[in-house]
Formats: C-alpha cells, sequence, structure tokens
C-alpha cells in the first residue's frame, strides 16, 4: 500500500464515529472522501495531525507504519492543510511560505539560497509573487488559501492533505483553488487527498472518490461509479438526476428533493 | 525588516541612557561623568562605594527582573494562543510567591532556596491554569477567571503564612513588598544564574514558537512535537517567571504590558519580540524604579506599586479594545 489507513477505529466520548475503516489511496492521483456532515471524514485527515486519535488502526506509508516514520520524516513528504489554521495577521505571505521549509532546514537560523529559490517558486505556483510582501490580515480569504497552499508546497511533499480546501471562500476562488490543486497534480505528479464537500466539485477534480456513510467505507470508485442516483438516495437522501458535463466529461448532479421530507 | 532592526537599535541607546540615569539618581545625585569614572576607572572615592554597592546591583536586579517577567509573558502568551495571558494574569506569580513562602519557612537558613521554591511554584500554576482552561485553544475567559480564582486562594495562603510565621520571613522584606529597596549583589547572585540560562534559551527558540503559532496541527505536520514543546515552553516560562517572582515579589503586569508594546512596535515574530521585549522591559523598569526611588524622597515607594499603577489601567485598556474589536 502506498498510502491510506488500515482498519480504523475513532470514538468521541462514548459515540462511535468509524470502526473499522480500511482504504487506500493511489500514488501521483487526487482522491477525495466525500460524506454527510459529521460522519467522520474530516476526523480521518486529522489522524494524520495529531488532533484525533483513532482507538485501534493504523496510517500506512509505503508499506510501512506512520508511526515508524520519524516526525521529521514525515513533515518532509506529507503536508497536511487543516480546515481550521490561523497565523498571526501581521505575518507577510513571504514569511508563511518559508515556515513551510522548517522540517528541511538543519541548526542554522539562515535561509539557504536553496530554500530561498524553494519559496519563491512556491509564491509563483500560487500567483503570490506580486503580494509576497503584504501581512495576512490585508488579503483576501482566496489570496490567504493560496499563501497556505504556497506554505504546504514549500514543503516539498509528494502526498498533500487538505481539509476542505474551499470552505469560506466565494465560488470564484473555489473553482480557482480547486485548478491550481488540479495543475499540480498534472504537473508534478503530486498526489492529492482531500476532504469536499461540493460533491460535484469532488466529481470534477478528482480521479477516485471515497465515500463514507454509517461509520464506514460506503464505496470506493471513479466519479462515474460513485455519482449515481443509487448512491445519492442511499448516503444522502436525495432523489437526483445525474448529468454529464461536456467540458470535463464528469458527471454532475441535480437535486430533485430530499426523500427524508417528500415521501 | 530594516523598521523593525531600526526600532531595536534605537531602543538599545535608550536602554544605555536608562541604565546610566538609574546609576546616577538617587538621594545623593551622581553626575554623569563621575558614573563614567566610577565604572572605567579604579579609582577609590565614595561614589565609588555608592555605585558599586547600591546602586548597580538595584538597577541589574531590576533590569533582571523585568527581563525575565516579559520573557515569560511572550512565552505564555505564545503557548496558550492568547496575547492577554502573563504570569501575573493567569496567577503563575502568587504561585510562585506562595511556594516561595514555604520554602522560607521549611528551611529558614537556606535563604538562596528562594528562587527554587518560586521556580517550581512557577511551573506547578502553570500547569494548573493550562489544564483548567485548557479545551481546543485557551478561551480569554476561562484562562483570566481561571488565574482569578488561583491568585486568590494563594494570596489567602500567603496570608495565613505571614500571620503564623511572621518572625521566619522577616529577612524577606523586598520579597513580600514587591520593592527593590536594599537589593545588594547577594540577591543579584541567587537570580543571575536562572535569569540568563533562561534568557539565553529564548534566543534558540524564535523559529520553533513561529510555528507553533500556526496551531497546533500545522506545528505537528511541520514535524514539531508539540506537547513535549510546550512543556518545555511552560518550564522555560516558569524559571523565568519565578525567578523574577523570588527576589521582587508580586510584581503585576510588567509580563503583559511590555509584550503587548513589544508586539505593537515589531510585530509577532518572535525573532524581533525577544529582543524588543528585552529592551523595553529593561526601560520599563528603571524608570519606574527611578520613580519610586525619588517621588517620595528620602522614602521609596516600592517599584511594586508604581508598576501597578501604570499596569492596571494598561490592562483594563486592553480588556476593552478586546472586547471591541471581537
Amino acid at each position: 500500500m502506498y498510502f491510506g489507513y488500515k482498519n480504523i477505529y475513532i470514538t468521541f466520548g462514548k459515540k462511535e464515529i468509524l470502526k473499522d475503516v480500511t482504504m487506500s489511496f493511489e500514488k501521483n492521483k487526487v482522491s477525495t472522501i466525500i460524506g454527510k456532515n459529521g460522519c467522520g471524514k474530516s476526523s480521518l485527515l486529522r489522524i494524520l495531525s495529531n488532533a484525533v486519535k483513532p482507538i485501534s488502526g493504523e496510517v500506512i506509508f509505503e508499506d510501512k507504519l506512520l508511526k515508524e516514520y520519524t516526525r521529521k520524516d514525515i513533515a518532509k513528504r506529507i503536508a497536511i492543510l487543516p480546515q481550521v489554521h490561523d497565523a498571526p495577521s501581521d505575518t507577510t505571505v513571504e514569511t508563511l511560505v518559508s515556515y513551510g521549509r522548517y522540517p528541511h532546514k538543519h541548526k542554522s537560523i539562515m535561509t539557504s539560497k536553496e530554500d530561498e529559490e524553494i519559496i519563491s517558486q512556491s509564491m509563483e505556483l500560487m500567483g503570490l509573487t506580486d503580494i509576497r510582501k503584504q501581512s495576512l490580515g490585508t488579503l483576501s480569504g482566496g489570496q490567504r488559501q493560496r499563501a497556505w497552499i504556497a506554505m504546504t508546497l514549500t514543503q516539498q511533499p509528494e502526498i498533500l492533505i487538505l481539509d476542505e480546501p474551499t470552505t469560506h471562500l466565494d465560488i470564484t476562488y473555489q473553482i480557482e483553488i480547486l485548478s491550481l490543486i488540479e495543475s499540480l497534480n498534472k504537473k508534478f505528479g503530486l498526489t492529492v487527498i482531500m476532504v469536499l464537500h461540493d460533491l460535484n466539485q469532488a466529481s470534477r477534480y478528482s480521479h477516485k472518490m471515497y465515500v463514507i456513510n454509517n461509520k464506514k467505507v460506503e464505496a470506493i470508485g471513479t466519479p462515474n461509479e460513485i455519482l449515481t442516483t443509487s448512491m445519492m438516495e442511499k448516503v444522502f437522501s436525495l432523489k437526483t438526476t445525474i448529468l454529464e458535463d461536456n467540458y470535463a466529461k464528469r458527471p454532475y448532479f441535480l437535486a430533485k428533493y430530499s426523500v427524508k421530507h417528500n415521501k | 525588516m530594516i523598521r523593525k532592526i531600526f526600532i531595536i537599535l534605537s531602543l538599545l541607546v535608550i536602554v544605555l541612557f536608562c541604565i546610566m540615569f538609574s546609576i546616577s539618581i538617587g538621594v545623593m545625585q551622581i553626575p554623569f561623568r563621575e558614573v563614567l569614572k566610577v565604572l572605567f576607572t579604579s579609582e577609590e572615592s565614595i561614589h565609588r562605594i555608592i555605585v558599586f554597592d547600591l546602586r548597580l546591583p538595584r538597577t541589574l536586579v531590576a533590569t533582571l527582573v523585568g527581563i525575565c517577567l516579559s520573557l515569560s509573558g511572550c512565552i505564555l502568551q505564545g503557548v496558550m494562543r492568547n496575547t492577554l495571558a502573563s504570569p501575573s494574569t493567569i496567577g503563575v506569580t502568587s504561585g510562585a510567591s506562595f511556594v516561595g513562602y514555604v520554602t522560607l519557612v521549611v528551611f529558614p537558613d537556606l535563604y538562596y532556596l528562594l528562587a527554587v521554591g518560586s521556580i517550581i511554584g512557577a511551573f506547578l500554576t502553570t500547569m494548573i491554569i493550562y489544564s483548567l482552561a485548557f479545551s481546543k485553544g485557551v478561551s480569554s475567559v476561562r484562562m483570566i477567571l481561571s488565574g482569578l480564582a488561583v491568585t486568590a486562594l494563594f494570596s489567602a495562603f500567603n496570608d495565613v503564612i505571614k500571620i503564623f510565621f511572621a518572625e521566619r520571613i522577616v529577612d524577606a522584606q523586598s520579597f513580600m513588598l514587591g520593592s527593590l529597596n536594599g537589593t545588594t549583589w547577594e540577591q543579584f547572585f541567587m537570580i543571575s544564574p536562572f535569569a540568563i540560562i533562561g534568557i539565553v534559551i529564548c534566543f534558540f527558540i524564535p523559529n520553533k514558537l513561529n510555528i507553533l503559532m500556526l496551531g497546533d496541527e500545522i506545528a505537528y505536520s511541520l514535524g514539531i512535537n508539540v506537547e513535549r514543546f510546550k512543556l518545555f515552553l511552560i518550564i522555560l516560562a516558569s524559571l523565568l517567571s519565578g525567578v523574577a517572582v523570588a527576589v521582587a515579589g508580586l510584581i503585576s503586569f510588567v509580563g503583559l504590558i511590555i509584550p503587548h508594546i513589544a508586539r505593537l512596535l515589531v510585530g509577532s515574530d518572535y525573532k524581533y519580540l525577544f529582543p524588543t521585549a528585552i529592551l523595553l522591559s529593561t526601560i520599563f523598569m528603571t524608570i519606574c524604579d527611578m520613580i519610586g526611588r525619588i517621588i517620595i524622597m528620602p522614602a521609596e515607594m516600592p517599584v511594586s506599586v508604581i508598576i501597578s499603577f501604570i499596569g492596571a489601567p494598561f490592562f483594563l485598556y486592553l480588556l476593552r479594545t478586546r472586547e471591541m474589536t471581537k
């Protein structure tokens, strides 16, 4: 297994969140975890940033247990952007992005030439070069999110993990962020694992979708396999019409009504 | 960046002036020229005795106390992720003084143990507050209220000790009053080893602290062992505030005001914040101490009184502006 979860069991107090979840993500692909609110999809990612501690189960990275790696080694290869993040508002874009070099740094306080280059590259990729001297407090939500993603890119990871990277953003910025993520995957083969709220966006931008329902993995498959009327009814209690988008050749849905309230 | 370095250099110049003034001013005025002569030649004079036996140790202790409290404040604000945290607002200084008193009562002959006792007291109190106030970040309300309760409890204990063991703690006048009156080299040597270790460590952690400010999850995913680092910071902050309490007693607000002004001047990057806090606290402490010395001459006003007169209104102002911005 390249990267994935094995028999994960999570409880919050007495409440069971996930039981026996096993899923494996493919290298160089964009994978998206979907499910209803509170189904435990974010918890799955938060295991990786130590914010959720599973009762049992393991995270696997290249056929080894993740906990067998040192923290620094993981940080050099896997970057995580949690849903809620915060930095002092007077931090400049450049400074924030430079923090991504932390796991690579040795004892020296000064940033090396190589570091500088990687930092400006990440800013270039995320279109931040013009605003690099600005402080985070003066930026729009979309710019700020781009700065954070640039920070994770500066870690030079092979896997990028994003927990709902588009929440609280206007639709323009949502698509902007997702397109940037798509291009990172295409250009550099970056493996992306994320949680998304919007199923149509998940279908549009991912190679594989992972559905969590009733504390378990309901289905894993391509957008065409997942976005079906039966799945939408079973997992989201919605009667839907499934259509195909001419441009990206991906399925999308339109909701007719909620099964729960329109019997 | 150039602006920040300029600010730090200007503060450095002011610091030198303040130290000169602090040595020069008192019941017996010593002109600047004399101060320099005393410091840089070995000519015997009455001025020399005053400078070396009275003014210099006092100025140095005042400076160290201020530096320790303000660095401790900067660190606690980072750990709690809350700019209202400081050794006095969360009750750390009162816990330190309580264990300090206990040490004095139990080991009346071992005066230098006072510093160790205060440090242990500071550490225990910080741990208590941290666990009481913590749940997904530290909420201001819970932190301040926990601090209030802990302070009330420890002051009550302190009063009990003052009543029952009055004769044993009589030697620790300044510790009780928050005064620097009568500070000698003995006190300086008691605290300086701890203080210097604490201050030096502060120069090695700004990068890591900056990353901690991005939140526990990000810090963890950048390779920091968050729990261990926070415990280390709490120990460091306790070392610094405990040492200050051991010589100067309950000096409130320095650990709150200085980090705030430093943030206003150079922002929240710890690389600049620490040096700025060190310089600002030196300026602030020497000025407050000088005011205390001359305001009711020939008697003295304890430095803690002066600081509270300035600090309490400032704290209320902060509480108010924070409410407004929410």
